[in-house]
């Protein structure tokens, strides 16, 4: 009884899975594949970018991600907001501690006043987070903190967009549905194509490097690309390190256990 | 129960005797995962994921209990708090990381595990109540895991509280306000995230109850093998402790390599990036998909796009995609064959291999977009699907001959078996 039920089941199941695929199928024999400029123009796998946190014994590189820093502080910091940060963070950068109190009295704070209860403007301290950015313009600066995390492609995707700026392909500049919209700004790495930020490492030498390198726009992009995997991922040295001890230890109980299990089952054939 | 040649606890040392008379527990675990325990010989490493799945609950529950304590589950701050997690507490990101990818393997452990059920014929008679318990404890870790997905409260957290409990409303009548009291309101916010919190607490020791009450009942009949054969002497069984102990000992190892390897090297890898950006109502994001291991039902739910006469296409999705669980509860009765292990059964073989293939299938297009080719090759693989559960199974049992079975286990790792010359000449 069960069993026919069962087939009876199955079969009310199958035939309005077969309407379905009879209907959208008949759709896919007229129409074909889907198309939108997005598929055709979006490229999906972003340029190579190789750094020294990359890969299982990956560490940061210190003096990039100062460089880094010094981008988003003279570029990004404008639009973009960095909150998961704390200016004590920048330890890890290779800052002093003064230097550090240093970075954080530069920015102003707004913060309860702890004799008037009020809330007041005040230096910033190193215990502070890197604070909220106000925006006037298009668009929503998303927050950077986590941002090569958040996206599809990393780091690289990171790199590959504020490089990949370029003018938008005839067969869409023609087509005034597809035409880039006035105030956004065509780059083949955004998903859609069009990004409404503007094209932030437009000129080399935006930012002076205090350690000689010279701030191409493509050396600024690599920069800021490494700083933002620290500010995602700050804790990446200690997890690579515990990582190597952890698998070696592992394989090492994994082959004495191994042993002890042949050797417990030595003599029983099973 | 246990089978007559069983070792007894014998406690020798007076302390323990004195405990054994008033609260016999070491007796209880001797018997149950110790020397006590009388085990098939031949199983094979299939076996082993049983074992592994236990394992990966308590993972989840200690790494779980510690995370607890540092998450604030209130919208307004539960993504920084798990950002604070990452970055200020102690050892707070292995804890997190752990986490996640703690809940992945233990899915992949227990597809394995539930799988080997399906070609092992485990489900079969007289194993029926460790299979409807497995079946409970599978629902209850997708309820589990979707809970937990949502307490970050990053985009697909959200988004993913809005699509699941939107399946509710794909039923008539009572629909829309069942959604509006599973979240606490018309869209998921602090009362949905409050209450998963607390459930996502709460049900991982349901689970473990479960687990108990599934090991219990297992111990009745005692572990199938891969010949399907029962046990017949003593000869065809090896205690639990060392021999089992010792083999499970070393995959374990094992398993901590590969957790390891996701743990500390890639993980993110098995998460999606839209989880890193914090949940906004106002925005929905371009590819909502759930973790991987929803994925072949995901491809299920969106295969139904046709009403069928008065049935909309959503309500027959959210039904197919119940049913091709719940349908789980049903194969011991479904599948009639008498000869458990998929071994010995030539045809069912052959459909067991294409359901392997047709899920991965399914999980493949659950992750590709909604549009063709993918609907397509979902659509053929749901109907397979379908097929193979409802039809193919309760058909396949009925017409199928099943090739000669070993007399004893003994006979099938040794080649001969001392009782079945005996009972061939009596």
């Amino acid at each position: 009884m069960i069993r026919i039920f069962s087939i009876l089941a199955g079969l009310f199941f199958i035939v309005g899975l077969l309407w379905s695929t009879a209907v959208d199928t008949l759709a896919f024999a007229t129409d074909g594949l889907p198309t939108s400029p997005e598929k055709e123009f979006h490229i999906e796998h972003p340029k190579a970018l190789s750094l020294k946190s990359d890969g299982p014994f990956g560490k940061f590189d210190k003096e990039q991600l100062q460089r880094g820093f010094g981008v988003y502080r003279e570029v990004c910091a404008q639009c973009h907001s960095l909150k998961q940060v704390a200016y004590r963070d920048l330890a890890a950068l290779g800052y002093s501690e003064n230097a550090i109190k240093a970075i954080a009295a530069k920015t102003t704070i707004n913060a309860k006043d702890p004799l008037s209860g009020e809330m007041k403007d005040r230096p910033g301290l190193p215990a502070d987070h890197f604070p909220p950015v106000v925006y006037g313009g298009k668009g929503v600066p998303p927050d950077l903190s986590l941002i090569t995390k958040a996206r599809e492609g990393g780091a690289p995707y990171v790199y590959s967009l504020l490089t990949g700026y370029a003018a938008q392909p005839a067969k869409l500049a023609n087509n005034p549905e597809t035409k880039t919209p006035d105030g956004l700004h065509y780059n083949p790495y955004f998903a859609n194509l069009n990004i409404a930020m503007v094209p932030p490492l437009a000129a080399d030498g935006l930012v002076t490097y205090s350690d000689g390198t010279v701030a191409t726009k493509d050396q600024m992009a690599k920069d800021v690309s490494a700083f933002l995997v620290w500010t995602a991922e700050p804790k990446l040295e200690a997890r690579h390190q515990t990582g190597f001890m952890w698998v070696g230890l592992m394989l090492f109980v994994t082959v004495l256990s191994f042993l002890a299990y042949r050797n417990v089952w030595s003599g029983t054939k099973h | 129960m246990s089978f007559p040649w069983a070792k007894q606890y014998t406690p020798s040392h007076p302390a323990m005797v004195w405990l054994d008379e008033r609260l016999p527990l070491p007796r209880l675990i001797y018997g149950a995962v110790g020397a006590g325990y009388e085990v098939p010989r031949n199983l094979n490493y299939f076996w082993n994921f049983g074992f592994m799945a236990g394992l990966c609950l308590v993972i989840q529950i200690v790494t779980g209990i510690v995370l607890a304590m540092h998450f604030a589950p209130n919208s307004a701050i539960a993504f920084d708090s798990t950002e604070h997690i990452m970055r200020d507490v102690n050892w707070g990101w292995l804890m997190r990381y752990g986490h996640s990818n703690g809940a992945a393997l233990f899915f992949a452990v227990i597809y394995l595990h539930i799988f080997r059920g399906f070609y092992y014929g485990s489900y079969k008679a007289p194993r029926e109540m460790i299979w409807l318990l497995g079946v409970v404890i599978f629902l209850l870790m997708m309820a589990t895991a979707f809970m937990g997905y949502v307490l970050p409260w990053g985009q697909m957290s959200y988004w993913a509280a809005q699509v699941i409990t939107g399946f509710f409303t794909a039923f008539p009548l009572i629909g829309d306000g069942l959604k509006e009291w599973l979240l606490g309101g018309f869209a998921p916010d602090n009362a949905t995230l409050n209450r998963f919190f607390s459930l996502h607490f709460l049900l991982p020791f349901v689970i473990l109850g479960v687990v108990i009450l599934h090991i219990w009942s297992l111990h009745i009949p005692g572990s199938s093998n891969p010949t399907g054969v029962e046990v017949k002497s003593k000869a065809d069984t090896v205690p639990f402790h060392p021999y089992y102990t010792a083999k499970d000992g070393w995959t374990v190892g094992l398993f901590m390599v590969i957790y390891g390897l996701f743990v500390f090297y890639m993980p993110n890898s098995m998460g999606h990036p839209d989880n890193y950006i914090p949940a906004n109502p106002m925005q929905t994001p371009a590819h909502i998909v759930p973790e991987w291991y929803f994925w072949p039902f995901y491809a299920i739910l969106r295969s139904f796009t046709q009403p069928l006469l008065f049935i909309p296409g959503k309500l027959m999705g959210v039904l197919a995609m119940f049913a091709a669980i719940l349908v789980w509860f049903i194969m011991p009765w479904l599948d009639r064959s008498p000869v458990r292990s998929a071994k010995f059964r030539p045809l069912y073989r052959k459909f067991f291999w294409a359901l392997v293939v047709d899920v991965l299938v399914l999980g493949y297009c659950g992750v590709s977009p909604p549009e063709q080719p993918y609907i397509l090759l979902a659509q053929l693989a749901t109907i397979y699907y379908f097929a193979h559960f409802f039809i193919i199974v309760p058909l396949v049992s009925s017409i199928e001959r099943p090739e000669p079975l070993p007399f004893s286990i003994t006979e099938a790792v040794l080649g001969h078996d001392g009782q079945a010359a005996l009972a061939a000449k009596g």
